[in-house]
């Protein structure tokens, strides 16, 4: 009833290839938009752009550039986290070594050399496939982290062993360092969240996107049908790792300020943006952003009913979230291996119907 | 002979006591691996698991107490009583075939068919769920784990004095061996002789054996699938508390464990991830290559070069063999 | 050459050109096993040639050995004219060597237009930025490329499934999106393998005329592997009979139908 695609036909291979083909989805996309740019800005505070907004951005960026190298190019990763601490630290090298340079290319810079940093730990993909080259990955993060701590050139020599992001202004207003204002945290992430959607959507539905995808759904027929495997697999690696890296940068420069290697950028963020994508949907970059809100928001939510209402101990809390998200994982592997993307898309199918099903 | 020389010795008897450890670890993965073509990335929290667990029922605490008290305002914690080791590990036991029963029903009887990879991340989850659950029923605070099969008979703790004043006196030079390790090591052989046994004269290893080869063929001559997956995951999980009770004595019982236990994943890689003996050789070469390694090299670069050693290794290693040391090299068709 | 082809029909007006692919001595071995022994001979421009052989006989290891996909020990590949040095698969398929798959090997996850589009890869070469922005080049690349695939879409009657997820399709249509896929990359020699495998009269004769057409119109040359002996001998110009990896007979249907290797080999006489 509502929601509807009858009538709406197409008469170009263009309309046709669009990322919203039905008139409602493109209109309830700009409506998002709308209120995303125009609207919230005005009306974020504090607590909600710290504790949910920010991250929420920031983890969708990482999640979208797994995405890419896992649920479009069939390669998993378990060096999210390193490849995050890349984007960390050559941020924080290039805003301390060209403070005259805006921050915004510092981030994009940052992103473009964790790309390369990627490439090469892509390289062994050729020869190394499924769990094997996961496990590889783990090389990266490990190896990455130690680098991070142990060469005191990349932390700018600090005593602490820390970086600490430097006050950049965009338009002369801050973005990193202490005087930031919650709505310019937002509106710096939402910018990069939005444009990283954008170009990583392009990037899929065409020719490198499909490249991707006959790799993932079975490498020798795509082999043999033309598709240089190497050259897809680095390309994933390293659009990836790009989307890794700025995610990484954001994360430290505009959200915590202050970094280490190895408490933010551990094992363990590897583990939570690859259950984002697998909550939100494999080869999804809707799923990316669900899969990030869920796992965001989750946290948030169990610490307002068990610790603020209930009253329960902190830790406890922690330990009933590791078991839900673990949960969280076998149930959508079990029931839905799509994540909530598909959920989305069955939601739709019904929607379409509704309420005159015949 | 020269200090260092006996110094390098020691390392590398030390790494091969180490390597043990990792050895253990990889050979739960191994046979899991081999029954169901499940790469179980729960192994290292599940060893976890059944050291807190095997912890917990000795000492007598009440699983779930922090739970508890929080929802009933209650403030329990122990029963009051201790429990002798032999009879809380066959406990331990037991806890860990429910676990394997349950595994088995509610996750991997619902993803039969689907791709490795997402059985793979399936067992991601499992090893948070299993984490979750273990820090919920016992508590995350570092435990000591002391297994006394008898009075007085307890794992051994501290340097080995016999060694030390034997080497002193042949080479001047005291070798530093952990009692702990030497038993470990003892425990090991042990424990893959009783594997081998299992695999090769009891009926239910021979099923085993054959589900590894051909789970088609082995449907056909009337092996229940559902069974040997649950005997593969329970023996796994004894593989687990086996090298829980040996890494917990040595270390402590806690979170790092599973961190240390991640290390046999660059283990199998080389080893291959269907040969036993594979898991052992790998587990002791990567046992010594990170104590060389960091005695050699790790001083000059800034150290504490084991945390990615083993995994730079196994990468470097895997590009130019792909299946590892034992595997079997793969033909690919279309 | 020995056998000059024949035409089909009288009313054919296909040109049956030079030889554009030369297989001598191809030996190729797994371990001890020897999968192909010695195995000559050549496809022409145009034709429809087929390689026949019971089970095991070596026919999708020598289709194999043409796309790149297994190298022979011995042997050499000559291709319009020149020595094929050692390849990847990809660069054969670059050189215009298509092919499909006895069993099916499309991919599931896509749909049917991504599957299709696919073949296209070889003719796009897609710059990351214009891609990201989806502007100039990348979008006219797109559209100029769509535009072929839905000629072949049309071609094979499958306009209808399109949009469809393919592992949504039941077998036949697989078989025919397949196709699709390797036609649509204009290939100067499609490799066909088994495509009428595990299917019924009815399907197995739209797929004869669907290779007839094909070759008919766009003067495909394809080579094509059956075991079906019924099916190949009315559709190909000129048939290579394999068993147990040795070439036992090569020529037009006829002369192959009547000779006496053929026929032990497929109604079984012991080897002495």
């Amino acid at each position: 009833m509502f929601y509807r695609e009858a009538g709406d036909f197409k008469i170009s291979y263009v309309a046709d290839n669009q990322t919203f083909p039905i008139a409602f989805d493109r209109y309830r996309y700009y409506a998002i938009l709308v209120v995303g740019f125009l609207v919230l800005p005005f009306w974020v505070d504090d607590y909600l752009v710290n504790a949910i907004l920010a991250p929420f951005f920031i983890y969708a960026i990482a999640a979208i550039g797994l995405n890419i190298l896992t649920g479009y190019c069939g390669q998993v990763s378990l060096g999210t986290g390193g490849f995050m601490a890349v984007g960390a630290y050559s941020c924080y090298k290039l805003m301390t070594g060209f403070p005259d340079v805006s921050i915004v290319l510092h981030i994009i810079l940052a992103g473009g050399i964790t790309a390369v940093v990627g490439t090469v730990f892509g390289l062994p993909s050729l020869r190394i496939k499924g769990f094997y080259l996961a496990v590889a990955t783990l090389a990266a993060q490990f190896f990455l982290v130690w680098l991070f701590n142990r060469v005191s050139w990349f932390y700018n020599y600090s005593a602490s062993g820390q970086i600490n992001a430097p006050e950049r202004t965009v338009f002369n207003v801050p973005v990193t360092g202490p005087n930031v204002e919650p709505w310019a945290m937002y509106l710096i992430c939402l910018f990069f969240a939005f444009f990283s959607a954008v170009i990583a959507r392009n990037l899929t539905r065409g020719t490198l996107g499909r490249t991707w995808m006959a790799i993932r759904d079975m490498d020798i027929a795509a082999e043999i049908i033309g598709v240089n495997p190497l050259r897809a697999k680095l390309t994933a690696f390293a659009i990836s790792s790009f989307f890794v890296g700025i995610s990484g940068a954001l994360f430290f420069a505009v959200y915590l300020g202050a970094a280490e290697a190895g408490d933010s950028f551990g094992i363990q963020k590897s583990f939570i943006v690859l259950f984002m994508i697998i909550i939100g949907g494999l080869g999804s970059i809707f799923g990316s952003f669900a899969g990030a809100a869920l796992l965001v928001v989750l946290p948030v939510f169990l610490k307002l009913i068990g610790v603020d209402l209930f009253g329960w101990p902190t830790d406890l809390v922690a330990h009933i979230q590791l078991v839900i998200v673990g949960l969280l994982i076998i149930l959508f592997l079990v029931l839905e291996p799509h994540g909530l993307a598909q959920l989305w898309r069955i939601a739709k199918e019904k929607l379409r119907l509704w309420p005159f099903p015949h | 002979m020269p200090d260092q020389v006996l110094f390098g010795i020691e390392v590398v008897i030390n790494g091969l006591m180490a390597g043990v450890l990792y050895a253990l670890v990889a050979l739960g993965f191994v046979l899991i691996f081999k029954a169901s073509g499940i790469f179980n990335f729960a192994q290292g929290v599940m060893a976890l698991f059944a050291a807190m667990t095997l912890v917990g029922i000795q000492d007598g605490q009440v699983p779930f107490s922090h739970l508890i008290n929080a929802i009933f305002g209650t403030k329990i914690h122990h029963f009051g009583w201790e429990v002798h080791s032999i009879l809380a590990i066959l406990v331990t036991i037991v806890v860990m075939i429910v676990l394997a029963w349950a595994v088995q029903h509610f996750i991997f009887k619902h993803l039969v068919g689907q791709e490795p990879i997402i059985l793979f991340m399936a067992t991601i989850g499992l090893a948070y769920f299993l984490e979750g659950v273990a820090d919920l029923m016992w508590g995350a605070e570092i435990k000591t784990l002391n297994v006394c099969l008898a009075d007085g008979v307890c794992l051994p703790q501290g340097i080995n004095g016999f060694l030390d004043a034997t080497t002193f006196n042949w080479f001047g030079y005291g070798l530093f061996i952990d009692n702990l390790d030497i038993s470990a090591t003892i425990v090991a052989v042990i424990l893959v002789a009783i594997l081998v046994i299992f695999s090769q004269y009891t009926k239910q290893g021979r099923a085993m054996r054959a589900v590894a080869d051909d789970h088609q063929a082995a449907l056909s001559v009337g092996i229940s699938l559902n069974y040997i997956w649950i005997l593969v995951w329970s023996v796994a999980g004894f593989v687990a508390l086996v090298a829980g009770i040996m890494w917990g004595a040595k270390s402590g019982v806690q979170f790092s464990l599973s961190l240390i236990a991640l290390k046999a994943l660059p283990v199998l890689m080389l080893g291959g991830f269907t040969s036993i003996p594979g898991a052992i050789i790998g587990g002791l070469i990567i046992g010594v290559g990170e104590k060389l390694f960091e005695f050699l090299v790790g001083s000059m670069i800034g150290g504490a070069t084991e945390n990615w050693f083993a995994y730079v290794l196994a990468l470097l290693f895997l590009v130019f063999r792909p299946q590892g040391l034992f595997g079997e090299r793969i033909i690919e068709r279309v | 050459m020995i056998n000059q082809p024949q035409p089909r029909t009288s009313t054919d007006d296909r040109v049956i050109g030079d030889v554009i692919m030369q297989m001598k001595d191809i030996t190729l071995r797994f371990g001890g096993v020897v999968a192909i022994s010695s195995i000559s001979f050549d496809i022409r421009e145009g034709e429809i040639r087929a390689i026949i052989g019971p089970n095991g006989a070596g026919k999708s290891s020598m289709l194999n050995v043409i796309s790149g996909f297994y190298r022979p020990q011995e042997g050499e590949i000559w291709f319009r004219g020149r020595k094929r040095p050692a390849m990847k698969p990809y660069q054969v398929a670059r050189q215009g060597i298509a092919r499909t798959f006895q069993n099916i090997a499309l991919f599931e996850g896509m749909s049917v237009l991504d599957n299709v589009m696919t073949g296209r890869l070889n003719h796009m070469n897609p710059n990351v930025f214009l891609q990201a922005i989806w502007k100039g080049k990348a979008e006219r690349e797109e559209v100029e490329n769509r535009e072929r695939a839905e000629r072949i879409i049309d071609f094979l009657e499958i306009q209808h499934i399109r949009k469809t997820p393919v592992s949504r399709l039941p077998y036949g249509l697989k078989k025919r999106v397949e196709l699709a896929r390797a036609l649509v990359s204009e290939p100067s020699l499609l490799l066909l393998d088994e495509p009428m495998a595990g299917m019924n009269v009815e399907e197995k004769e739209d797929m004869s005329r669907f290779i007839l057409d094909v070759n008919d119109e766009f003067g495909t040359t394809i080579a094509l592997i059956e075991h079906d002996m019924g099916v190949v001998m009315d559709l190909s110009d000129r048939v290579v009979v394999m068993d147990y990896g040795k070439k036992i007979g090569d020529g037009i249907p006829d002369e192959v139908r009547s000779n006496q290797d053929v026929i032990d080999a497929y109604l079984g006489v012991s080897h002495d």
